[in-house]
């Protein structure tokens, strides 16, 4: 809530987190729509599959976050006709870092966390910033819950400092399963403190073999 | 007799009320290589006879899926064809976008026809060189619309265009009345028929023609508009030969073409467009 008579954003609420495995992806985000003290909706997906082994999970003000995936999703089907197959991951996290800087001076208040297979089918998670900013990581949250939900994947997941040899590779060692798990985990921590997190957990898995979604309930408080 | 003096540009009327240069645009169509197009209630199927240029180069694209529920194939200047192509697709990803709902065919053939239509009314512009079959499926079912330089467009039942299209045209005349109530397979089977008319003795194989189909399922489900793959076309080619010709010979045909050069599994270069 702001003072200011132009202020054109809203912010939405909700988390998203994203962890890659040796051969899968785990992209998962809360399904709570919120403004101020209200909530508007307790089943809103904030999850968008861009491509077969690509999704994208956004927080913050969800009318740019509609707008910004109707933009990627038709830039992919250009992407499909030009080039006759579906966009890789790597290259839809450079496509929405693009997108997101052409709006440096008027940002789309989204913040984002790519998701999937990269093409040689080892998981890869992308996390951003509002305008842009991005980086190739094993495993990232963004939105009202990520200052909650960071520190405990940096202590399950982070590997020891790239300084150290022989270097380790930034995907988790956890299987599927366990991966799952931890996002189901976190989530449910995340839930009991922010406000904004709650109602149902919609779970989407990446891997070799297509893609599998799943529904949790969390605290409807 | 006039012809030679009001040919110049197309903004010059000849005095029998002809725009010379449109004609001539829709005489660059009957020069390309054949395309046919036919359609049931549910399903419609383009079909085009593929020329390479030489032995050595591959085949030219004639077939493009435009969205998930339309797609055109072309004769005629296939450079102009593409360029269109490239129009259409954004055009139903804009729409998609605007109304989150497929361009309806209709309305894809009449954008289409107005772009044609200012080409023909420009003085630092020429006709488009190509005529384009469109075929789609939308919430009134198949269509297929047959767009010429001219900037006019008709619906068809079938139609066929291109160099020898006569001999197509002529095969459809015949059979089009049961096409509403036929199977995808049969429109298939109709189609390649078809364009074997256009190869007027050549033996038709998969490597020498290309069929995509569009269309929604008996039980809803919507089959998006795809180029059938090469074997599959082989298949159907060799079952229409060993069902046309007696049991004995039918044997000695269907080893004979499969033992026909299988070049149809390597998609060419994927063309930039």
């Amino acid at each position: 809530m702001s003072r200011r008579g132009d202020w054109v954003y809203e912010n939405n609420g909700g988390t998203c987190v994203a962890i890659a495995g040796a051969d899968y992806c785990v992209v998962a985000a809360d399904t709570r729509l919120s403004v101020g003290y209200s909530i508007l909706t307790r089943d809103h997906s904030k999850i968008c599959e861009l491509a077969d082994k690509c999704v994208l999970a956004s927080s913050g003000f969800q009318g740019d976050i509609k707008a910004l995936h109707k933009n990627l999703a038709a830039r992919e089907l250009l992407y499909q006709h030009q080039h006759n197959k579906r966009m890789s991951c790597p290259a839809m996290a450079q496509l929405l870092s693009n997108t997101l800087y052409y709006k440096r001076f008027f940002p789309y208040y989204a913040f984002n966390v790519l998701g999937g297979l990269d093409s040689e089918g080892k998981g890869c998670v992308f996390t951003y910033d509002a305008v842009g900013s991005y980086e190739r990581t094993g495993f990232s949250a963004q939105g009202t819950g990520s200052t909650l939900i960071m520190p405990v994947l940096d202590n399950q997941l982070k590997s020891p400092s790239p300084l150290l040899l022989p270097a380790r590779d930034a995907v988790t060692p956890l299987s599927e399963s366990e991966a799952v798990d931890l996002v189901k985990d976190v989530f449910a921590s995340a839930t009991e403190r922010d406000i904004y997190t709650g109602d149902k957990l919609e779970i989407v898995v990446i891997n070799k073999a297509g893609t599998k979604r799943e529904y949790i309930d969390l605290r409807k408080d | 007799m006039f012809r030679n003096q009001y040919d110049t540009d197309v903004t010059t009327w000849s005095p029998a009320g002809r725009l010379f240069q449109v004609e001539y645009a829709m005489e660059a169509v009957k020069q390309g290589s054949a395309c046919v197009g036919l359609r049931s209630r549910t399903h419609a199927v383009l079909a085009a006879a593929n020329k390479a240029a030489s032995e050595l180069s591959s085949h030219q694209r004639k077939v493009f899926r435009v969205a998930d529920h339309a797609g055109v194939a072309l004769a005629g200047l296939t450079a102009d064809g593409r360029v269109l192509s490239r129009f259409l697709r954004s055009e139903c990803i804009n729409h998609a976008f605007v109304y989150d709902a497929p361009l309806p065919v209709s309305r894809l053939a009449l954008r289409l026809a107005d772009k044609a239509q200012v080409c023909t009314q420009r003085s630092w512009k020429r006709p488009y060189g190509v005529g384009l079959l469109v075929a789609g499926l939308d919430v009134s079912g198949a269509h297929l619309y047959y767009n010429c330089p001219s900037g006019n467009y008709f619906e068809y039942q079938a139609f066929a265009i291109g160099s020898r299209s006569q001999a197509a045209k002529t095969f459809l005349e015949r059979r089009f009345e049961g096409y509403n109530d036929y199977t995808p397979d049969q429109l298939i089977k109709d189609a390649l028929s078809a364009i074997k008319e256009t190869l007027q003795g050549e033996k038709l194989t998969s490597s020498n023609c290309t069929v995509a189909i569009v269309g929604r399922k008996d039980d809803g489900t919507v089959e998006p508009f795809e180029s059938i793959d090469g074997n599959r076309i082989q298949e159907i080619i060799d079952s229409m030969e060993a069902a046309e010709e007696a049991p004995a010979a039918a044997a000695a045909a269907a080893e004979s073409s499969s033992m026909q050069e299988e070049d149809k599994g390597t998609d060419a270069a994927p063309m930039d467009i």
